[in-house]
């Protein structure tokens, strides 16, 4: 029987074996991702594929959001002054790229369809290597996207998309949204719609006739309708309808004393521009002045409808005007780099480039599932919407609303804006269950 | 009886646009038997005259205020339009005025566009099969589109009317309708105008020499060759007239339909329907089938209507169309012989 004996050297020599027989399961583990999901960096850089509309009918808010994009590769690597890398509240950024791999990245044209959106998010996961994927105008292309993301097994952080279902009934584990929805939208713009034009009132909806017109009618129909409002009509537009004037006279003599446009970019400059044109500003209805609100504005496309905007109710996820640190930081940045301020799109997409970017250093790792986790339930602040959390239950972020209305004295043309009311996050949380849908698993997929 | 009214109303001036459109696309295929697919770019084209003459109106003298900052931290520039300050009231009014007065800037440059397009790239095709003119005119729309939507972006670009015809109309007063109708006023110039440009046309080819040769060469373009007449040369002034009354529309419309690269695609579907409706080659089926389906499609949007048929507003134009195919093949007044051959 032998005797277990002890001596110094061998404590040191046993310390020192222990230490490496730990540490080699860790290293063994992160080298170990590098065989199991698709597009692993393996050289200095990684490579991100921004999918924007660089044609078709939302070219230029495309173009702002690559312009964002751009501008959040500079500052991931290192370049200009570091934009909203300084006011994050998370500071696992430092500039040097991410996990210390230089940024680089490809482009897409989503054309706002979804299948060429899909071919050209293909292309940059297949062909060029793209990681992640982030971009889009239209909840059509992101929720198409999103769904060729979650076969891949490729991260996807939605751009410009306002339609309940990319985080309700088409919500995927692998896609992420910043901006907000239709249904936050009618709970933040409520409230002001009482406030200003009271609770008897009449609404008549014209609504584009796509997925994203009819979730926005829904969700702004309930909200107004919890208000005691009633609902003289709900007629759904062509889209690209142009002229519409066979659906504005109608409301004319409905009895309606508000027009809601449930309608975006071009449809929406149309329809506003043509309901203005009907004198339904200077109207009275039931021995109230007739109102017209859009429940979705765009800076961007605002500027379509000239004059016709001031005045109009309605909801932004973010406004260049905002003062907080965060957004000072952003228009900053931005302003300087190309002569004029951000769109809320380009804010989302600036955002989202640097939220993925931020996951991947907390996770420590590219590989998609840590990356999911590490976005998961993960709440920051400095970003230009106030204290902001991204729900793990639907991956929608919650953060402040803006309810704005069409400036009646522009300072500037990009003054177009006046923020009426900064809803906090609480009053535009709601329940994950009540869209349905699920995200599906975060297993990693090769490619 | 309110709601029809202004249905019809609508009618006529939606009418009004296809009617235009479709009579120049008629002119077109009626004298050079081309089936011309950029026709709804020279529309956008017009359009395009007014922004452009608009934005020359509205350059601004820039100057530099060092004690102001932008939002970003850059001196605030401080914008003038240089025609206010040159020519102060008198400005103010070319300014307000700028789309009406853009018609004197978009009847030249129209023919001229129209001249070269025709010399320069569609007549090489006259006797190259109409699937060949249809896959050339096509692209070049597409060409003129991103030209466009280089140079202006691809937002639509807002056109106020001037201040005085900027509202509505009461019309329920001027009937004896009651109050409350009203339609706004520019649209009521614009069916005004498109009335006034049809008449024009008919009038140019129905009264005066010029014009009887050009009908007598729509007809046999042969015979009117061997009277020693250089038919082809009135041909190319007929397309060039054919895009001012498409650029004409297109200007008149800014108001209604702020301009965007895409507004001719937007129209031209539409624009061809009118012709087969009204039947190839003929002018006054071009204007008889554009106001009957801009009328049609403005009732068919009627929520009464739409109530017992849904959908019927989108999809009326092309029903119609089958329709008036099947029981006239030649449509409402197509001749015998064109395209029959």
């Amino acid at each position: 029987m032998s005797r277990l004996t002890m001596t110094r050297r061998g404590l040191l020599k046993a310390g020192a074996a222990s230490g490496v027989a730990l540490a080699a399961p860790l290293s063994f583990v992160r080298g170990a991702y590098a065989e199991d999901f698709c597009n692993m960096p393996t050289g200095s850089s990684v490579t991100l594929g921004f999918n924007v509309p660089q044609s078709g009918p939302y070219a230029d808010e495309g173009a702002d959001e690559l312009r964002a994009y751009q501008l959040a590769t500079k500052h991931l690597n290192g370049e200009g002054d570091g934009g909203l890398l300084n006011t994050f509240s998370s500071k696992a950024l430092k500039g040097n790229g991410i996990l210390g791999k230089k940024v680089e990245f490809v482009t897409g044209d989503t054309q706002t369809k979804s299948d060429a959106a899909r071919a050209s998010a293909k292309r940059m996961i297949e062909k060029d290597g793209a990681i992640m994927i982030t971009g889009g105008s239209s909840s059509g292309v992101a929720v198409a996207v999103q769904g060729l993301c979650q076969e891949m097994g490729v991260i996807f952080m939605a751009g410009l998309t306002h339609s309940n279902d990319t985080t309700g009934k088409d919500k995927r584990r692998y896609g992420f949204r910043h901006f907000f929805n239709a249904y936050q939208s009618g709970l933040a713009l409520g409230p002001i719609l009482a406030d200003e034009l009271g609770k008897d009132r009449t609404a008549y909806h014209l609504t584009a006739d796509y997925n994203w017109g009819w979730t926005q009618e829904e969700s702004i129909k309930d909200a107004t309708e919890g208000l005691g409002w009633q609902t003289a009509n709900a007629v759904r537009t062509p889209l690209g309808a142009g002229d519409f004037s066979q659906y504005l006279t109608p409301v004319l003599n409905s009895g309606a004393d508000v027009l809601i446009l449930n309608h975006y970019g071009k449809d929406m400059v149309n329809s506003l521009t043509q309901a203005v044109q009907f004198g339904m500003r200077e109207k009275q209805v039931n021995g109230k002045d007739f109102q017209i609100v859009v429940p979705l504005f765009s800076r961007l496309m605002a500027q379509g409808a000239g004059e016709n905007i001031k005045g109009i109710l309605g909801t932004t996820n973010w406004n260049w005007s905002l003062q907080d640190e965060g957004s000072k930081a952003f228009v900053k940045s931005f302003g300087q780099e190309y002569g004029f301020p951000p769109s809320q799109a380009a804010q989302t997409c600036y955002v989202q480039a640097l939220l993925y970017a931020d996951a991947c250093e907390r996770a420590g790792t590219f590989y998609p599932p840590e990356v999911i986790k590490a976005l998961e339930g993960f709440e920051f602040d400095g970003m230009g919407n106030g204290e902001t959390l991204y729900r793990a239950a639907d991956h929608q972020c919650f953060k402040e609303v803006l309810v704005v209305k069409g400036n009646e004295n522009p300072q500037s043309q990009f003054d177009l804006l006046e923020v009426v009311k900064i809803v906090p996050r609480e009053q535009v949380t709601y329940d994950a269950s009540i869209f349905g849908g699920d995200l599906g698993p975060a297993d990693a997929k090769t490619c | 009886m309110d709601a029809i009214f202004l249905q019809l109303l609508n009618g006529l001036d939606k009418g009004g646009a296809y009617a235009l459109i479709a009579l120049g696309l008629t002119l077109v295929f009626g004298t050079l038997g081309v089936v011309n697919f950029a026709h709804g770019a020279l529309f956008m084209l017009g359009a395009f005259c007014a922004v452009t003459f608009n934005k020359l109106l509205s350059l601004e003298k820039v100057v530099v205020d060092e004690t102001q900052q932008t939002a970003w931290g850059t001196p605030l520039e401080v914008r003038t339009p240089y025609i206010e300050s040159w020519f102060g009231e008198f400005g103010s009014f070319l300014l307000n005025y700028s789309v009406p007065v853009s018609i004197l800037i978009a009847i030249p440059v129209m023919l001229l566009i129209g001249i070269v397009m025709e010399r320069g790239l569609i007549k090489h095709f006259y006797k190259r099969p109409h699937a060949d003119q249809i896959l050339v005119t096509f692209g070049l729309a597409i060409v003129l589109q991103e030209v466009i939507k280089h140079y202006f972006g691809a937002n639509p670009i807002p056109q106020a009317a001037p201040a005085a015809v900027a509202g509505s109309a009461d019309i329920g007063a001027w009937l004896g309708l009651g109050d409350g109708l009203v339609y706004p006023w520019w649209r009521l110039v614009y069916f005004g105008f498109s009335a006034f440009v049809i008449a024009a046309v008919f009038a140019f080819l129905q009264f005066t020499t010029y014009g009887m040769v050009v009908r007598a060469g729509m007809r046999d373009s042969e015979t009117v060759g061997l009277l020693g007449i250089n038919i082809q040369k009135r041909f190319t002034v007929v397309f060039g007239i054919a895009a001012v009354v498409a650029g004409l529309a297109g200007v008149m419309y800014t108001p209604i339909l702020p301009p965007d690269y895409h507004m001719g695609m937007d129209f031209l579907v539409l624009s061809f329907v009118v012709v087969v409706v009204g039947g190839m080659g003929s002018l006054p089926g071009a204007v008889l089938a554009g106001f009957l389906l801009g009328i049609l499609q403005s009732f068919a949007s009627m929520n009464a209507v739409m109530s017992i048929f849904p959908g019927i507003n989108q999809i009326i134009i092309y029903l119609v169309a089958v329709v008036i195919l099947l029981t006239m093949p030649r449509g409402l007044l197509g001749r015998e012989g064109v395209m029959e051959e």
